[in-house]
């Protein structure tokens, strides 16, 4: 009795044989484990850290970084410093100018600049590029000649510009990202309706997103309870059938949809070889934000089918059983009973379209036509026609910031311990 | 039921057989089950459960039980036959308008529903109040003994609390009969007897009937008014727990129920309701009673019990003595388990109990033993 009473008060500081603390040895112990385990996850961590993290941190980093004006502009931006922008600018920050973009004719960097600054504010791409090019004729004083080379250089709308665009970190993209802007008082306004093109994108992209991952569901869920319900050899062969978009090309998939679905395609074909449209009233199915939904629910469906599957694969039978024996009919027993449990599949599954959904690019890009395009296609745009970069990085790191927001959200509804791919 | 029964359990079992008298719940009428085709599962069941009864059905698995359940409580159907439950014939009534309380063998609790909310399925599907609900969950987690539990899920009970909550569950809605698939398999040893009384106990006072399926024969001996022994699909014998035990009617039943020696030979005197049997290899002749062999000259198995062996008897006392070498003793405490040689077999055992007095027997000693005319039973071959 004593004994026993004994080694309870001794919980708190046990020690191995050679007297060593109990806590300290099973660390040292466990610390080679560790290591192996880390060894051996090593490559991959390198690889993804090149190949993921560091090019996500680079465009991070890229979308709110603006180096060009603060480089090529430097006497100028120093100038500025005093300016109060209610007049022009003094005889003092245009002579700076004029030094300034003498170097950058030199350097032949003004071209960078003149594209930077006409980003931020259309049609002083020709007043700079001008404005550079006669720049070695200029006199003193520098006001007139460089006023007289473009009207422009008169506006207050053209200084607030360059002295916002002189700090080489900015919001500016993001802001623009968001169809915001500054105006002439460095206040935060929305562009102009004609000009605001990315919210819209955003909302139609989410709501693509959202109709995409609902038709999965729709559609998915019932598979998924044939598959966990069906005999074993049946269900391997349906699953089979599930996986095998998986093992066909993506570009093959979504080209064959054009092939169903265009106006002289087979679906169109079939409506009017049996009479139901005449032959000038065949459906426009595809390239539309129809068309980029019914291809991408089907690309995706897999991946909703997939989760529910492995969830409802754990539910035993005798929960169905035993709530019908409560005196349930079955579909009520259906909706109290299994449904719930298939919660953590339906979280999982939703997560994971909806994630893939918002940023789907390749189907979006060839089927989408004109209001199927989603944010991804936009983002192309700008790396691969416009070379705006830093507003493709600030894009995509809206996009980031919605997923992630999207992730915490699901973890503080249904836990992320409790998701279940498969 | 056996009126000349001495064992105490025999005719308490004896008083409750006449308090649910001859009224049936349910009966099933020539009834069969096959899945394939090919195979009946259950082969032309007739079965009564008497109102108040504890039936169990006890069987090897594979023996049909558990499809006799699973067709009772609606989820399986019957390939032919009539299953009545109150008179009415309930071959096409859905399992949720069966009324049956189910117990199943890994409780089924509901996981994404606290104990309470478990408790209140079943009434909340009969639209019953509010406050109503509150005092039927209250009153059934007390009978199982855990109140206060109500908001725990069931994933933080252990076993046996789980077990009680799948009890309470299946009674909360008051159903005239409870049906219990193996509720008891998962528990360890010492918590399955406790749970084995508990749940006679229940019945006991609630005057239910059950009908319980189980493949562990000491727990359908300690439970049980009836059992009904299946083996391939068929009711081998349906009995008291004592008549089962002391009066098996088949060879099956004798060696599925209990210890039992088994000596296999040829009927050479058949004298009405006794036989001499003629044993194997010369083993000798054994005095049996007839209970179930085909005629004079038919070969028979005969079924004698551990313990109704007696060493070294009077002499005179029994009809068969033989001749027998100790070979093994194990001692078990309250008995010790004997093997010996006897009529030229070497895995005859006989239970010697550890009782004042008590033949002390050493291995290789020569001894004789004996057995009564009636403890020896001639069965089928």
């Amino acid at each position: 009795m004593a004994e026993i009473a004994g080694s309870a008060q001794g919980m708190a500081a046990i020690t191995t044989a050679d007297g060593r603390p109990l806590a300290v040895a099973l660390r040292h112990a466990e610390r080679v484990k560790r290591w192996k385990a880390f060894f051996l996850v090593l490559p991959l961590l390198l690889f993804l850290g090149v190949t993921f993290l560091y090019p996500i941190a680079l465009m991070l980093f890229r979308s709110v970084e603006n180096p060009v004006v603060a480089d090529n502009l430097p006497r100028t931006l120093a100038a500025l410093e005093s300016w109060d922008g209610e007049d022009l600018p003094d005889e003092a920050v245009f002579a700076a100018l004029a030094a300034d973009l003498g170097e950058a004719r030199e350097n032949k960097t003004f071209g960078r600049l003149a594209t930077r600054v006409n980003q931020e504010l259309s049609g002083t791409r020709t007043m700079i590029m001008r404005t550079a090019r006669r720049v070695a004729r200029f006199e003193a004083p520098f006001k007139e000649a460089v006023t007289a080379a473009h009207p422009r250089w008169s506006q207050l709308e053209t200084w607030a510009a360059i002295a916002r665009l002189g700090d080489r970190y900015t919001p500016i993209q993001y802001l623009a990202a968001m169809d915001l802007g500054y105006d002439v008082q460095g206040n935060i306004v929305a562009q102009p309706e004609s000009r605001q093109i990315y919210r819209n994108l955003f909302l139609r992209t989410f709501w693509m997103s959202l109709v995409v991952t609902l038709a999965c569901l729709v559609l998915g869920y019932p598979i998924a309870y044939l598959l966990a319900s069906l005999q074993a050899r049946y269900a391997n062969l349906l699953m089979i059938l599930v996986l095998l978009p998986f093992w066909t090309s993506l570009l093959v998939r979504t080209t064959s949809w054009i092939v169903l679905l265009q106006t002289q395609g087979v679906l169109n074909d079939l409506l009017v070889w049996l009479g139901i449209i005449g032959d000038d009233q065949r459906f426009q199915m595809i390239f539309n934000a129809q068309g980029t939904v019914v291809a991408m629910t089907q690309i995706l469906l897999p991946f909703m089918i997939l989760p529910l599957y492995s969830v409802m694969k754990t539910i035993p039978q005798s929960y169905m059983r035993a709530a019908q024996s409560l005196g349930a009919p079955r579909f009520y027993a259906y909706w109290r009973v299994y449904v719930p449990n298939t919660l953590p599949g339906i979280g999982a599954g939703c997560l994971l379209v909806f994630i893939l959904a918002i940023g789907y690019y390749i189907t979006p890009a060839l089927v989408g036509g004109e209001d199927g395009q989603m944010i991804s296609n936009l983002i192309a745009f700008h790396m691969q026609k416009s070379l705006n970069w830093s507003l493709a990085a600030a894009l995509g790191g809206i996009l980031l910031a919605g997923v992630i927001a999207l992730y915490w959200l699901y973890n503080r509804l249904v836990g992320v311990e409790r998701l279940k791919l498969g | 039921m056996g009126k000349d029964s001495t064992r105490q359990t025999g005719t308490d079992l004896d008083a409750k057989a006449t308090s649910y008298g001859g009224d049936a719940i349910v009966r099933f009428e020539r009834v069969q089950k096959s899945y394939d085709g090919v195979l009946l599962v259950v082969k032309d069941l007739d079965l009564e459960v008497q109102r108040g009864e504890f039936l169990t059905l006890l069987g090897p698995s594979g023996s049909g039980k558990t499809t006799v359940l699973m067709m009772l409580a609606g989820f399986e159907t019957a390939t032919h036959g009539g299953i009545f439950l109150k008179g009415e014939p309930i071959n096409n009534v859905p399992p949720h308008k069966r009324g049956i309380g189910m117990v199943f063998q890994n409780y089924a609790l509901f996981p994404h529903m606290t104990v309470f909310e478990n408790l209140a399925f079943p009434l909340e599907v009969r639209r019953l109040a509010k406050g109503e609900i509150q005092e039927k969950v209250r009153r059934a987690l007390e009978m199982v003994r855990l109140g206060g539990f109500e908001n725990r899920r069931p994933g933080q009970l252990s076993g046996g609390q789980q077990q009680r909550v799948a009890v309470a569950r299946a009674l909360v809605f008051e159903p005239d009969l409870v049906l219990m698939d193996e509720p008891l398999g998962a528990l360890d040893k010492n918590l399955r007897e406790e749970m084995q009384y508990e749940i006679k106990h229940i019945h006991e006072n609630l005057g239910v009937s059950m009908v319980y399926v189980t493949h562990d024969q000491s727990e359908a001996l300690t439970m049980s008014n009836r059992i009904a022994v299946f083996n391939d699909g068929r009711i081998q014998q349906l009995a008291a727990p004592d008549d089962l035990y002391e009066r098996p009617e088949n060879a099956f039943v004798a060696q599925f129920i209990g210890e039992n020696n088994r000596l296999s030979g040829r009927v050479s005197h058949l004298d009405g309701t006794s036989c001499a049997v003629d044993l194997d290899d010369g083993g000798g002749r054994v005095q049996a009673l007839a209970v179930k062999v085909a005629g004079d000259r038919a070969r028979t198995t005969l079924s004698l019990r551990p313990e109704r062996v007696a060493i070294n008897p009077e002499e005179g006392a029994f009809p068969n003595v033989f001749e027998a070498r100790v070979q093994e003793l194990i001692y078990l405490g309250d008995h010790i388990r004997t093997r010996v040689s006897l009529c030229g077999k070497d895995d005859f055992i006989i239970k010697v109990p550890n009782a004042q007095g008590h033949a002390m027997l050493r291995e290789g000693e020569q001894v004789r033993v004996g057995w009564a005319l009636e403890d020896c039973r001639a069965l089928d071959a």
